[in-house]
């Protein structure tokens, strides 16, 4: 079977859990696509994956609360181990990228990571990645009785549902006791959309000004358009955003229809976590700005200026 | 306590990267340490400057030129250095095979190194490492704090960031924020070049890459490039808006 490890959050199966069904379909490996949903309390979110998958595995378990990844590299490595699946697919999250390295050495199996691309080549797992900080395409092979592969997020289309829906079956699981202890948690909340999932993302960079400015064009524009929002690593590490909204080589990398970025320059580790975005728009009045050559569409002016002018019109 | 730390040499963040045929080509390209494994040699000597731990040992598996990175760790502050010299590149769950030799034969009890390279975009080894040893791991930490053998700290997760209590042994990955790296000084760098740097043989790991690379390529999207003069900002706003909405169609 090809056993894909369904990402989902706020009760809620995720974007990147359809992705990764498409990137299974693609891959042309053997076997039923098993959607394997660890958690607890997940009813809804399995059945959402049965629509999917052809089978659907269920751990709904108290001990699966809290994810760790030395509880969900056991449960994943077991699961594949019973199921003698060939291809054990994991989003390529930050847990995701996580706990899968720990799946392939448990499966002794080699692991493609944050792929873009699957497909058979004879017994082996082709793939395609980018190094480089996101500059490079790779083509890399791998094969085995198992491969493990990390899906990234973006990086295939979701799947439309299956033309029936798949089985749910409860499994059993053998898991270790966590030996990291969680001493609080800080979840960053945002009212607006995921920046994994949303199709619009309005990004400020320093060049916006202050926080004020922040808060007043990037976040005015971005709730305007309904829009999820980004910040630089110049404007976390100044202070005016939380981390989570951060865009880049140590932040996310995100994939939008449309990424609009104020008053960013276009620095190499911010262009590798947004540069394969599929239309780029930038406003920065600094006309030689990076940004710009990677840029669909472009303003040179002032942020100050042009944004209120664009909130304005497109409340019209 | 001793740590292990992992060093990687990558090209600098605003080197152009080329690829030549199939393969990236580095000739000419400034190499520097990999700025995410600095990370993890500074919290390392400011664990060491915090008390507890006995000696620091810098890691590192590659082509010969590599030993500059080591001797950078070295210059910043590591005690001595292990350079294991291969052309052959190793896929981090092959190469996390090797790592967790050297640290059973070093008697480590904590691993340091960067959350991601920045040439082959990877955040595998340090779980990989971990998982081979047995030991727990914490990814993306931009907090730590040693006490006897509990480290506490604090670390990045997909929706926010969370504290952290753990026993050693572990391995740790460390992130933009954990520190500010120091800047070797030029008594320190001659010290550097009388530390000890050891070479290994890698065939005598019997370690295979389990990854075949098949080709590189820099894959450029076409952009548009359409420039709007700002000088009129309603004008400009108007423009913009209509090309969004009926050229691009990604705005209602």
């Amino acid at each position: 079977m090809i056993l894909v490890v369904a990402e989902h959050m706020g009760g809620k199966l995720a974007k990147a859990t359809l992705e990764m069904v498409t990137a299974a379909r693609d891959s042309g490996r053997e076997g039923p696509i098993t959607l394997l949903v660890l958690g607890q309390d997940v009813a809804g979110i399995a059945s959402e994956a049965a629509a999917v998958a052809d089978q659907v595995l269920v751990g709904d378990l108290p001990a699966l609360a809290q994810y760790n990844p030395e509880v969900w590299a056991a449960a994943v490595a077991q699961i594949a181990t019973e199921g003698e699946a060939s291809t054990v697919l994991i989003g390529g999250s930050r847990s995701g990228r996580e706990y899968a390295p720990r799946v392939a050495v448990k499966l002794d199996a080699p692991y493609l990571e944050d792929v873009i691309k699957l497909s058979a080549e004879g017994d082996a797992l082709q793939a395609q990645r980018y190094t480089y900080l996101a500059r490079v395409t790779e083509t890399v092979q791998a094969s085995g009785p198992v491969v493990v592969a990390t899906v990234k997020p973006g990086g295939f289309a979701p799947a439309a549902a299956a033309s029936a829906a798949g089985e749910q079956y409860d499994i059993e699981l053998d898991l270790p006791t966590p030996r990291t202890e969680i001493t609080g948690k800080n979840v960053e909340k945002t009212s607006r959309v995921a920046l994994s999932e949303a199709e619009v993302i309005v990004t400020g960079g320093r060049g916006v000004g202050s926080p004020e400015n922040f808060a007043q064009y990037v976040e005015g524009l971005a709730d305007n358009i309904g829009a999820g929002v980004g910040a630089t690593r110049a404007v976390v590490d100044a202070g005016w955003r939380p981390y989570a909204e951060q865009v880049g080589q140590t932040g996310k990398t995100v994939q939008p229809k449309a990424y609009i970025a104020l008053g960013v320059s276009g620095a190499v580790q911010h262009l590798s976590g947004m540069g394969k975005s599929k239309n780029i728009i930038a406003i920065n009045k600094d006309a030689e700005a990076p940004i710009f050559k990677v840029a669909d569409y472009g303003i040179v002016g002032d942020v100050n200026l042009i944004v209120p002018a664009l909130i304005a019109a497109s409340k019209k | 306590m001793k740590i292990l730390t992992l060093v990687r040499q990558v090209p600098d963040a605003e080197a152009r990267v080329k690829v030549s045929g199939d393969r990236v080509d580095l000739d000419g390209t400034t190499l520097v340490i990999d700025g995410m494994d600095e990370y993890g040699v500074e919290e390392a000597l400011r664990l060491r400057e915090a008390g507890g731990v006995e000696e620091i040992v810098a890691l590192a598996v590659g082509p010969k030129k590599v030993e500059d990175a080591l001797r950078t760790a070295l210059a910043m502050g590591v005690d001595r250095a292990i350079h294991i010299e291969t052309d052959e590149r190793f896929d981090a769950v092959s190469l996390s095979k090797i790592v967790a030799q050297i640290a059973g034969s070093e008697g480590s009890d904590l691993i340091l190194l960067g959350g991601q390279e920045a040439d082959w975009d990877s955040q595998a080894l340090g779980a990989a490492s971990a998982e081979r040893l047995g030991w727990p791991q914490l990814t993306w930490t931009n907090e730590l704090k040693v006490e006897g053998d509990t480290l506490t700290g604090r670390h990045d997760v997909d929706d926010g960031n969370e504290g952290f209590k753990v026993a050693l042994p572990a391995v740790v990955t460390a992130q933009q924020g954990l520190n500010e790296p120091r800047y070797p000084t030029l008594p320190n760098i001659m010290k550097a070049k009388k530390k000890e740097l050891r070479k290994d043989d890698v065939g005598s790991f019997g370690v295979q890459p389990a990854v075949e690379y098949l080709g590189a390529e820099i894959q450029t999207r076409a952009r548009l490039n359409k420039m709007i003069d700002g000088k009129d900002p309603q004008a400009a706003a108007e423009q913009l808006l209509d090309l969004l909405r009926n050229e691009a169609k990604v705005l209602a």
